[in-house]
């Protein structure tokens, strides 16, 4: 086999946050698939190495963008000054944040709120508004089964998911008939950088890269809402459906 | 928490950190003592330590030059993932274990041998250079030629000598993603070992025993010879196999699923699937080289308690009479193995690495108590006829059998208790064998 020169992409898919586990599963995965790759998040110098290797494996052509998911006023100007609009977009922006010192810290509350839902609201509103425009390509919001009801445990993150998995909801309403199609991924547990030390059940539990291949599937198949392992959905059905009187007294 | 290695057996209490980056590793030295572990297929406790430090987080590529086929990739990168990325480019690894769900540093650090070792050597001859971090936390880049001392140690050192970071390696340039395999059915081991020894040009060959079979049929094998095949050769065939699906087990086996009756049948069956494909024939790669890694966690086959594998390697002069003996032993305990592989291997590795020339013999056995009592036997065959063991292998080994069979581990032991690697990378293994 003589060596090939960079292959020509099938099309090109925008990574945000991407120094996300999961973003980075998901690069791969479209990177193999034949697909260039714009990588953006704070500090893009450091996913160098990142660039060079999905480079050298798939030898694909990778972009580096500064993109920083709380500079809301930025936004339209990022999405302005891409190189090239993207056909798909994966938004994995998110910070767990520390439930229990939150609760005091109220600042810092909101900055998990505002990571969670402002930004990444903003900056898909925007790009919405520029694929509309061209009638095509597909928003892929990451959002949480933790937004599917509020718990005492996480419920500071829990809410801003929960307000991102309703705009998602929206969105795809909006842009059904304008050929834009918007995936909600609610990967439940995985086992990242985010969730390392936390003794997470095996069988809830997923890879970055499983999740990476669910979100690559449901694009294929133009699917709106994915739970990553199937299981999900049935727990999150039997957690919506415990009444608030008994709910609130529950400790999950 | 709990952490086997492949085998399931044994399972240890471990603190698991995760790093990603050369700072979380330093931070992990100043807890205390810690092993590297890959992708955790090392079969016993090789790669279980109190504290144990996965580094499948550091698994970029970091380089690679298409005119000499060298690729700089950091420890945690899968063997699977190399092949992904660069068969479509026109190259293989030059140096392959029988699974490709290794990563880089354990591959090095078991020195691992492949089909190939008679004729072109381990891991450790693919090697042009690695980065490893010593307990204090500096980086040392050795070579074979540079720090030697360090690189002889490390490769085959089994995690012990420290983290294995990064490493630049020898790719083999080929025409396509197919062998050319040619069956050859051996009636009984003393066929099969002359086959094997007359075999030598082959660039990779080995024999599956049916270690069932007895008087004069005992040690018969099927032996199988390949070649990386030609673009001119394939006919119809694309030049990259298309990928095959995956089958898993998803759930562990009872004990009872893998009994003498069921792997004398599976044995049986796969003699008779050997002889009718006795011949030469396409194969594609992975199936070639990784037929189990078709199906994704057959290590649950044997069940919750899991198994043991045993791997000696016995020099040229005595491999033909401890062979038998080791056959011998395992026909008169009833019990098969599943999987019983027999290969020439070729030179001497260095340090504590495995391999020397002779003939090595791999089997894997249900982790019972019959089974213990079968390893005491044949290590102590081993033993007289003056073998050594597999540590990538090994689960249950003492150190005083250990010192015996092999008697480079007692100065390697004694370097790293002298240069104080002993007090910051150690495994369950290591305290076991007291290296």
């Amino acid at each position: 086999m003589t060596t090939q020169p960079t292959v020509t992409p099938k099309g090109t898919v925008l990574l945000l946050g991407a120094r996300s586990d999961v973003a980075r599963a998901t690069a791969r995965r479209y990177a193999a698939a034949g697909y260039a790759i714009q990588l953006a998040a704070r500090d893009p110098e450091r996913l160098a190495a990142e660039k060079t290797d999905l480079e050298l494996r798939y030898r694909v052509a990778v972009t580096l963008l500064p993109f920083d998911a709380l500079d809301v006023a930025g936004h339209g100007a990022f999405v302005a000054a891409l190189p090239v609009l993207p056909d798909v977009v994966v938004c994995a922006v998110g910070l767990l944040g520390k439930q229990a010192e939150d609760e005091q810290d109220i600042a810092a509350a909101i900055t998990v709120m505002r990571s969670n839902f402002e930004g990444p609201a903003s900056i898909l509103g925007h790009l919405a508004n520029a694929f509309a425009a061209r009638r095509s390509g597909t928003l892929i919001g990451i959002s949480s089964v933790a937004g599917d009801r509020g718990r005492a445990t996480n419920y500071i993150y829990g809410s801003a998911k929960a307000g991102f998995t309703a705009y998602l909801s929206g969105l795809r309403n909006r842009m059904a008939g304008m050929g834009v199609h918007v995936i909600t991924v609610s990967p439940g547990f995985i086992a990242t950088r985010m969730t390392a030390g936390m003794d997470l059940p095996a069988k809830l539990t997923a890879t970055p890269e499983e999740v990476a291949e669910a979100i690559f599937a449901a694009q294929e198949k133009r699917r709106n809402v994915i739970y990553v392992r199937p299981i999900w959905w049935l727990v999150m059905l039997i957690i919506r459906n415990i009444p608030e009187p008994v709910f609130k007294r529950l400790k999950i | 928490m709990k952490l086997s290695g492949w085998g399931r057996t044994p399972v240890h209490d471990t603190r698991l950190v995760q790093p990603d980056d050369e700072a979380g590793l330093r931070a992990a030295l100043a807890d205390g003592p810690l092993i590297a572990r890959g992708n955790g297929r090392a079969y016993g406790d090789s790669a279980v330590g109190r504290q144990t430090v996965d580094m499948r987080r550091f698994d970029r590529v970091l380089a690679f030059d298409p005119a000499t086929g060298q690729l700089v990739a950091e420890a945690g990168i899968l063997l699977g993932d190399i092949i992904a990325a660069f068969l479509p480019q026109g190259w293989f690894p030059a140096v392959t274990p029988g699974t490709k769900f290794v990563t880089l540093g354990g591959m090095i650090a078991a020195d691992v041998h492949g089909k190939n070792h008679h004729r072109d050597g381990g891991m450790r001859a693919t090697i042009d250079w690695i980065d490893v971090m010593d307990g204090a936390g500096q980086v040392q880049r050795c070579t074979p030629a540079d720090n030697h001392d360090l690189f002889d140690r490390t490769v085959g050192g089994m995690g012990l000598t420290g983290i294995i970071l990064r490493a630049a390696i020898r790719l083999r340039a080929v025409e396509t993603g197919w062998i050319r395999q040619t069956t050859t059915p051996a009636a009984n081991l003393a066929a099969a070992m002359d086959l094997l020894d007359a075999e030598t040009s082959a660039t990779y060959s080995v024999a599956w025993i049916d270690c069932l079979a007895t008087g004069d049929a005992m040690g018969r094998s099927l032996v199988m010879t390949g070649e990386h095949a030609q673009r001119d050769e394939l006919g119809r065939h694309p030049p990259l196999p298309r990928a095959k699906g995956k089958k898993s087990v998803p759930v562990d086996l009872p004990g009872v699923a893998l009994n003498r009756y069921s792997v004398r049948a599976f044995n049986a069956l796969y003699w008779q699937a050997g002889l009718r494909k006795q011949g030469t024939q396409l194969v594609d790669w992975d199936s070639y080289f990784y037929p189990l890694d078709a199906i994704l966690g057959w290590n649950r086959i044997y069940g919750r308690k899991g198994f043991l594998q045993f791997q000696c390697v016995l020099p040229d002069a005595t491999a033909r009479a401890g062979m038998t003996a080791l056959l011998q032993a395992i026909s008169a305990s009833g019990q098969g193995s599943f999987l019983a592989v027999l290969k020439r291997l070729g030179a001497e590795g260095t340090g504590v690495s495995f391999p020397q020339p002779g003939h090595t013999l791999a089997l894997d056995f249900p982790a019972t108590a019959r089974a213990q009592a079968l390893f005491d036997r044949l290590e102590a065959i081993t033993l007289d006829h003056g073998g050594r063991f597999y540590l990538a292998k090994d689960a249950r080994l003492s150190a005083r059998i250990l010192r015996a069979a092999d008697p480079r581990m007692e100065p390697f032991a004694a370097q790293r208790r002298a240069g104080g690697e002993a007090g910051h990378f150690a495994s369950m293994q290591s305290d076991r064998l007291q290296l």
